[in-house]
């Protein structure tokens, strides 16, 4: 084991575990926030491109209300999107299952 | 409790980064995949609704540009075929 994780994971077993269980939860809370920093990044690069064509002294209430509902529109898409993807690649492995298994269904 | 060894929590936590790392990589193809259907898909005005047109093309959008990437994989293998001479 490396020293950074036999100095991270010393203890007893119960200290073991908790740290483990800590290390686990913030590596996951890493990734979840990366993905939502990235959202609102795309949200804001393509809310501002759509809604704010030609920025004036200040935001405007309807360039406001674009971006609010542009923000909604983005999310929704992202979700619509997300499904697409994960059941694309869920038939697609099933499919190589099938090939590489030498079944023939058809 | 019983005592993990190093050995299996080293096995353990490596599995777990792998599983991390590729949910990482799937959430990232997602973001680069919207942002992209979302500049061909959602051309008007934005309203307080999807069109259903507007939801149509970004559920055609992800499965053509992964049909357009499998395509492109199958000549890149066949070029690679030939240039062997199999």
């Amino acid at each position: 084991m490396s020293d950074f994780l036999r100095g991270a994971l010393s203890g007893t077993p119960a200290d073991r575990e908790a740290k483990k269980q800590q290390l686990m939860e913030g590596v996951r809370n890493q990734v979840a926030l990366q993905s939502a920093q990235t959202l609102i990044n795309k949200i804001t690069d393509n809310c501002f491109e759509k809604c704010v064509t030609k920025p004036g002294t200040s935001l405007g209430g309807s360039e406001e209300r674009c971006l609010g509902q542009c923000m909604e529109r983005y999310m929704e898409a992202f979700t619509v999107v997300s499904r697409a993807y994960t059941n694309r690649i869920a038939k697609e492995r099933q499919s190589q299952l099938l090939n590489t298994g030498g079944v023939a269904l058809h | 409790m019983s005592a993990q060894t190093d050995e299996a929590l080293e096995k353990e936590l490596a599995s777990f980064l792998e599983q991390e790392t590729a949910k990482s990589q799937v959430q990232s193809s997602i973001h680069t995949l919207t942002d992209m259907c979302w500049k061909k898909c959602v051309t008007g005005s934005i309203g307080a609704r999807f069109a259903r047109s507007e939801e149509g093309c970004l559920v055609n959008c992800v499965d053509r540009f992964l049909d357009s990437s499998l395509f492109i994989i199958q000549k890149v293998e066949e070029a690679r075929k030939q240039a062997g001479g199999q």
